[in-house]
């Protein structure tokens, strides 16, 4: 098993995760595989494997997440790992000159891994260009959070035994969310149908671009889709800034069963949560049946270990 | 009363014979006969003449009369709820029927502000229970007036905004005006929106001029217009949104907007009765009736509006009516309020125009029926077979001057007080039913 497993890892020829962008389908595929097969050991009794031993991972966050880094923090343990978790808040840091000092901080430390999420697109990189190890973008901005969309396409996969020629439509804040791109991304690169559907002021200009359909209407945009992934709404953006309020959010754009009918009567709902049960999704959709919801967060341990695993073929003996 | 809802007995059917019908949907001056039955116009024009009667009607001969749709008005200042002494819906209403006026359309700028559905709600029930011509909200586009955060828009619209304002504030922050255009798009909602830059206007109290040099009192630019006006047009054309502008008062702005519609963008324009027929010489020694936002400009400016009205730049004529009392108004010039009633005189000012050649009667009666009716999406505006029976009889010609004792508003704020006049609204029908001259027989 373990050799089978390094096989494919040796197969993904990338030092870094930065984003799904720069990935090819047979890159992303490999990922998944080695994740369906992680998803086995997650279940066992015995979950701990050596393919990381004496391999150092620090978890380098600059803005606050409970469940990403837990996930990388478990991952990386299942894997041997020694994982360490730095949280930097993000209000003590001063932009471009401290990220680098940090960079070069911890580049002397000598880690193998190195998981980062910064609240500033592109920040992921610039410190990736300054180290030795390899870096693993948890989220940057609203640019790319490439495990996530990894993990949804292996949710997708499990339940819908492929990813092309899904039609996939992604409600809610597309503007603000790294989890739209890097989904955009991979499920384009897989062969899927992206719809977006989202208020007119939380589409990013010209996101049609991107090759996605776009919809401003739930009813239409959800016709005939096998999954709906919803997006959340950050608090802020929900009181006459974005969209006037909560209520009419939810009212248009909330995800409910009679929304849900439009979408294919098979049709299963994603979230990468948190979740803002009464916001984008009543509590009756989130916690039902056609949920994915937890499983997504199963597949995103699995899904880590397979990204930790696969870079860490590459790592220096 | 808004809608059809109507328990009170049918009216009478109504005939009326030998009129000059004007129905500017159909581009129809023409002398014909107009039938009204169960709350409808049955046919109207001169296709109608020698139709068979409805059974009971009451036959008029309207030899000298027009017979017009009735004028909707799209921007109309109400006291209630908050400010019931100076205009409550009722007295409103009943302004309107004298002028003929059988829609109005109310701004959201009262005590509460009309920012909340529920609010929309009260407005349209209390308008139901005690106005005698049809009462359709404008809700605010910010909450509170205050330029910050967006209303809910597809909400109220459910529950019955017909168009959204801040009313006579302008949105400073291009960002919220950019979003509300944005936003407004998805659900179809028309945007109003009185074009000023507050800083430039700030302090100003009428056109900045020789005329203001002379009386000592700040001027506001026409560029505080002109560079809002420009600003919203190209926030439109960005964001694809609906956008009217709820008052032009300048010749450049004119020029903006007859620019803008070159360009197909999906953009209309209103001016007031005011800035059609009055200039700042009006305001002679300091008198506050004449003190409006936007100021009233120049003369060359008032005739670059018809001229706009004329060629089909300016969409909409409104009352702009704006009840003040004196508490508002007995002031010195600078510090009196802004606003000038209108409703009673919008169609006797507009003959104005048609009297002195500037404009024909089809032209002027368009812009304050078939085109108001056609940006809010109202059905009525027209005397075509099947629309409601909204009209007006008035004689264009019967001369009169308008005493302050006679007005009907609540308060008497009017610029035309003792101004002579030809030509008065006869009779006014909503949904069929006279509501002017006032018949007594509602509660």
């Amino acid at each position: 098993m373990t050799t089978h497993l390094t096989d494919h890892a040796a197969s993904f020829p990338h030092r870094h995760l930065l984003g799904i962008e720069g990935l090819t389908p047979p890159d992303i595929l490999t990922l998944l595989d080695l994740a369906d097969e992680a998803v086995e050991v997650s279940r066992q009794v015995e979950k701990k494997k050596a393919v990381l031993r004496g391999r150092t991972q620090i978890n380098l966050f600059f803005e606050a997440s409970t469940r990403t880094q837990s996930s990388f923090e478990l991952a990386g343990k299942r894997l041997g790992a020694d994982v360490m978790n730095m949280s930097v808040a993000s209000s003590s840091v001063k932009k471009g000159e401290t990220l680098i000092d940090t960079a070069a901080t911890l580049n002397a430390m000598h880690p193998d891994l190195l998981v980062v999420r910064h609240h500033a697109a592109g920040a992921v990189r610039l410190l990736a260009d300054k180290v030795g190890c390899s870096v693993v973008n948890a989220g940057d901005g609203a640019h790319e959070h490439p495990t996530q969309a990894l993990l949804d396409a292996l949710t997708m996969r499990r339940h819908k035994g492929k990813i092309g020629g899904l039609t996939v439509a992604i409600c809610g804040d597309i503007r603000h969310s790294r989890v739209a791109r890097s989904n955009i991304l991979l499920l384009n690169a897989l062969g899927a149908r992206v719809r977006v559907v989202a208020p007119p002021t939380l589409l990013p200009a010209n996101v049609e671009r991107l090759g996605v359909d776009v919809y401003t209407s739930m009813r239409t945009g959800l016709a005939d889709a096998d999954i709906v992934m919803m997006l959340r709404l950050q608090r802020e953006r929900m009181s006459g800034s974005f969209v006037p309020s909560v209520r009419e959010y939810f009212r248009y754009w909330g995800l409910d069963a009679e929304k849900l009918s439009y979408a294919k009567p098979d049709a299963m709902v994603m979230h990468p949560g948190p979740m803002n049960r009464g916001v984008e999704i009543d509590p009756e959709i989130a916690d039902g049946a056609r949920s994915l919801i937890k499983e997504q967060v199963e597949m995103g341990v699995a899904v880590r270990m397979a990204v930790l695993e696969a870079l860490a073929a590459h790592l220096p003996n | 009363m808004n809608g059809d809802a109507d328990t009170r007995s049918a009216p009478k059917p109504l005939v009326l014979e030998n009129a000059r019908v004007v129905d500017p949907a159909r581009d129809l001056d023409a002398t014909g006969t107009v039938i009204v039955a169960d709350g409808v116009i049955q046919a109207a024009g001169p296709d109608a003449i020698g139709k068979p009667m409805p059974a009971g009607a009451e036959v008029v001969n309207c030899a000298g009369k027009v017979v017009a749709p009735g004028l909707i008005d799209m921007r109309v200042f109400v006291g209630e709820p908050g400010r019931e002494h100076r205009e409550t819906l009722r007295s409103a209403s009943k302004a309107a029927a004298v002028g003929g006026v059988t829609t109005l359309i109310t701004m959201p700028d009262t005590e509460p502000v009309i920012d909340e559905p529920a609010l929309v709600d009260y407005v349209l029930r209390r308008a139901r229970d005690t106005a005698i011509v049809r009462v359709h909200p404008a809700a605010a586009l910010t909450k509170g007036l205050e330029g910050k955060e967006m209303t809910e828009i597809g909400m109220l619209k459910e529950a019955g905004a017909i168009a959204f304002t801040d009313g006579r504030k302008s949105i400073a922050n291009s960002r919220v005006m950019q979003r509300m255009m944005t936003y407004a798009r998805e659900f179809g909602a028309l945007i109003m929106h009185h074009p000023q830059d507050v800083t430039l206007a700030d302090g100003g109290v009428m056109n900045m001029g020789e005329t203001a040099a002379r009386l000592g009192l700040m001027g506001i630019p026409v560029e505080a217009e002109i560079i809002m006006l420009e600003r919203d047009i190209r926030l439109a054309a960005m964001t694809g949104g609906h956008y009217h502008a709820a008052l032009i008062s300048c010749a450049e702005s004119a020029d903006v907007i007859r620019a803008a519609k070159m360009r197909r963008l999906h953009v209309s324009a209103g001016v007031s009765i005011n800035h059609l027929t009055l200039n700042e010489n009006d305001i002679g020694p300091y008198r506050t009736f004449f003190k409006m936002s936007p100021p009233l400009r120049l003369e060359d400016d008032r005739r670059a509006m018809v001229e706009a009205l004329r060629d089909g730049t300016i969409d909409v004529i409104v009352s702009s009516h704006d009840p003040q009392d004196v508490e508002t108004k007995r002031h010195p010039f600078a510090e009196a309020a802004d606003g000038a009633i209108g409703l009673e005189t919008l169609l006797p000012a507009a003959l104005r125009l048609v009297h002195s050649q500037d404009v024909d009667l089809l032209t002027v009666l368009r812009a304050m029926t078939t085109r108001p009716a056609q940006l809010l999406g109202l059905d009525g505006g027209t005397l075509n077979s099947g629309a409601p029976a909204d009209l007006i009889v008035f004689d264009p010609n019967t001369p009169w001057v308008l005493d302050k004792a006679d007005i009907v508003s609540r308060s008497k704020n009017s610029p035309f007080e003792d101004a002579r006049f030809q030509g008065r609204v006869e009779r006014t029908l909503v949904a069929g039913r006279t509501v002017h001259p006032y018949s007594g027989h509602h509660s």
